[in-house]
């Protein structure tokens, strides 16, 4: 499908869903509340059929943080990027890997990376700092005096 | 986070490898469950090389940036760079000389091809023959020498920059490829004699470490890894970049999944590679080797997103601008991370012995994964 019949196609099934074009990909906005449900309805519809996670990310924009995943099919080889804001003092999303299973590793970095939570994961730990980390070394206002170098 | 060596309650044994252990390649550490010799489960701990490249990113500039991707797969740094390079071309519309896209293929060529060989020494040391290795170092020596004479570097070569490449090519590259491509077109039979028809590394890896092709997929496995379960997923084909679809190549595929045929997919992989670099090398186009930029480039603010084929599979950057000098957020997709991730998975109910070779396999490089 094309970036077009993507849109029209996802706003037919959604007609509250907010897309930005301008860019490479349709951009979509989805509420955090719905997104497990968003991201099974397109791993599943056959002719959207998004099967492959290939980023997920997150972004602190100092007031909010935004979760952006982008998405593609191997069947059809269109491109899509979701994203949804989270609350930065007590961020929580659903967990996709029982959708897509590399979520969990992403995830897993993204939560000890920017403090989200996500809820029903199945193994919510550290994977690269220790265990005993404090703060959220990705999110703009972490300092570390000791190991960050200023330039 | 590092489990004691112990005992579960089923009576499972707990023990760790790494993260200094040969098997490894790097500081990766994995906690393995052990049911007498049979794999339970596969747990990696990750972060002993980990630098935050990320967060450094977003105080350097669009031209430095670059340099410290090199450090990430180190065995697939010009690839890497260009990717890069490529984001912030988007960003600012750059369109790229010919010339500099055609030395920026056959450098990446040349890349995947060093990596494969390295890895192939590597794969079969990992199973115990240690001859191979030696053959493979002779064949990426002639590449790194190659690599040192044009960009100065021989493994973090930071070669690509945003606008094309950094120096013309050496007067000696033509001849030098020529003669390389020459010698390992001869000794690939030999790897073949050597190890691909080898009947004790057959037995070690055929029907071992089987990956479905959903699986594959749901895991975001990328490269040769997931192309040997059956996934066409090769960008250089799939979403074509920097004039691959000019070129005559196939992606190599195979369909069984196990650790023989992610051996198989990289023995042609290397043979496509060649193939593609014969294609180019008597055709280089003249002109300029970088287009002209300025001192200082400013990205428009927005979200620029690239993606590539390293050797080892997908690797994609994501640059969120706020319209300065420096980035405001950037994220690597490394394609190491991914692969990783359905490596416990794979390994469920093997033996012991097979999680080295499965992990050959699977060509991880830990500071990709890390970052």
């Amino acid at each position: 499908m094309t970036n077009e019949e993507i849109i029209a196609a996802l706003t037919e099934r959604k007609p509250e869903l907010v897309s930005e074009t301008g860019g490479e990909w349709p951009n979509f906005m989805v509420a955090a509340a719905e997104w497990p449900g968003f991201a099974a309805m397109l791993r599943e519809s056959e002719d959207l059929w998004f099967d492959y996670l290939f980023c997920l990310t997150c972004v602190d924009w100092k007031t909010h943080l935004t979760m952006v995943y982008h998405l593609s099919s191997t069947r059809y080889r269109h491109n899509i990027v979701v994203k949804a804001t989270l609350d930065r003092s007590a961020p929580e999303i659903g967990t996709v890997c029982n959708i897509w299973r590399t979520a969990e590793f992403h995830e897993r970095e993204v939560f000890e990376m920017f403090g989200v939570h996500f809820s029903d994961h199945p193994d919510l730990r550290n994977l690269i700092l220790p265990d005993d980390w404090v703060g959220y070394p990705l999110r703009k206002d972490y300092d570390d005096p000791v190991n960050m170098i200023k330039m | 986070m590092v489990e004691e060596i112990g005992t579960t309650d089923e009576g499972d044994l707990i023990i760790n490898i790494g993260p200094q252990h040969p098997a490894t390649h790097g500081v990766l550490h994995l906690v393995i469950t052990l049911n007498g010799e049979t794999v339970r489960k596969v747990e990696p701990h990750l972060g002993y090389i980990h630098r935050s490249i990320e967060k450094m990113c977003e105080s350097l500039s669009y031209r430095q940036f670059i340099y410290s991707t090199s450090r990430m797969d180190y065995l697939s740094s010009h690839i890497n760079n260009h990717c890069c390079a490529m984001t912030v071309e988007k960003g600012l519309q750059l369109e790229v000389p010919e010339r500099a896209a055609v030395i920026r293929i056959l450098m990446d060529e040349l890349t995947r091809i060093a990596s494969h060989v390295l890895w192939w020494g590597a794969m079969a040391m990992d199973i115990g023959a240690f001859t191979p290795f030696f053959h493979a170092f002779r064949e990426r020596e002639m590449i790194n020498d190659i690599m040192e004479e044009t960009c100065g570097a021989r493994l973090t070569m930071n070669y690509m920059v945003p606008g094309g490449v950094q120096f013309d090519l050496h007067p000696n590259f033509h001849r030098r490829v020529k003669a390389f491509v020459k010698q390992l077109r001869n000794k690939l039979p030999e790897y073949d004699e050597l190890v691909t028809h080898n009947a004790i590394f057959k037995s070690r890896t055929k029907g071992v470490g089987i990956l479905s092709k959903e699986d594959a997929i749901s895991y975001g496995c990328s490269g040769p890894t997931a192309r040997a379960s059956g996934v066409d997923c090769d960008i250089r084909k799939t979403y074509p970049y920097e004039g691959y679809e000019k070129l005559q190549f196939e992606q190599a595929m195979s369909t069984d999944g196990d650790t023989y045929s992610r051996y198989l997919v990289r023995m042609v992989e290397m043979r496509q590679s060649l193939s593609i670099i014969e294609q180019l090398i008597d055709n280089i186009p003249e002109g300029d080797f970088q287009a002209k930029t300025k001192a200082v480039l400013k990205l428009p603010k927005g979200e620029f997103y690239s993606r590539v084929e390293t050797a080892r599979g997908e690797f994609g950057v994501y640059i969120v601008s706020e319209g300065g000098t420096t980035p405001y957020r950037i994220k690597f997709r490394s394609p190491g991370f991914s692969n990783l991730s359905a490596l416990d998975h794979t390994v469920r109910g093997q033996k012991i012995g097979d999680l080295v070779a499965i992990m050959g396999s699977f060509d991880l490089v830990i500071p990709d994964i890390d970052r």
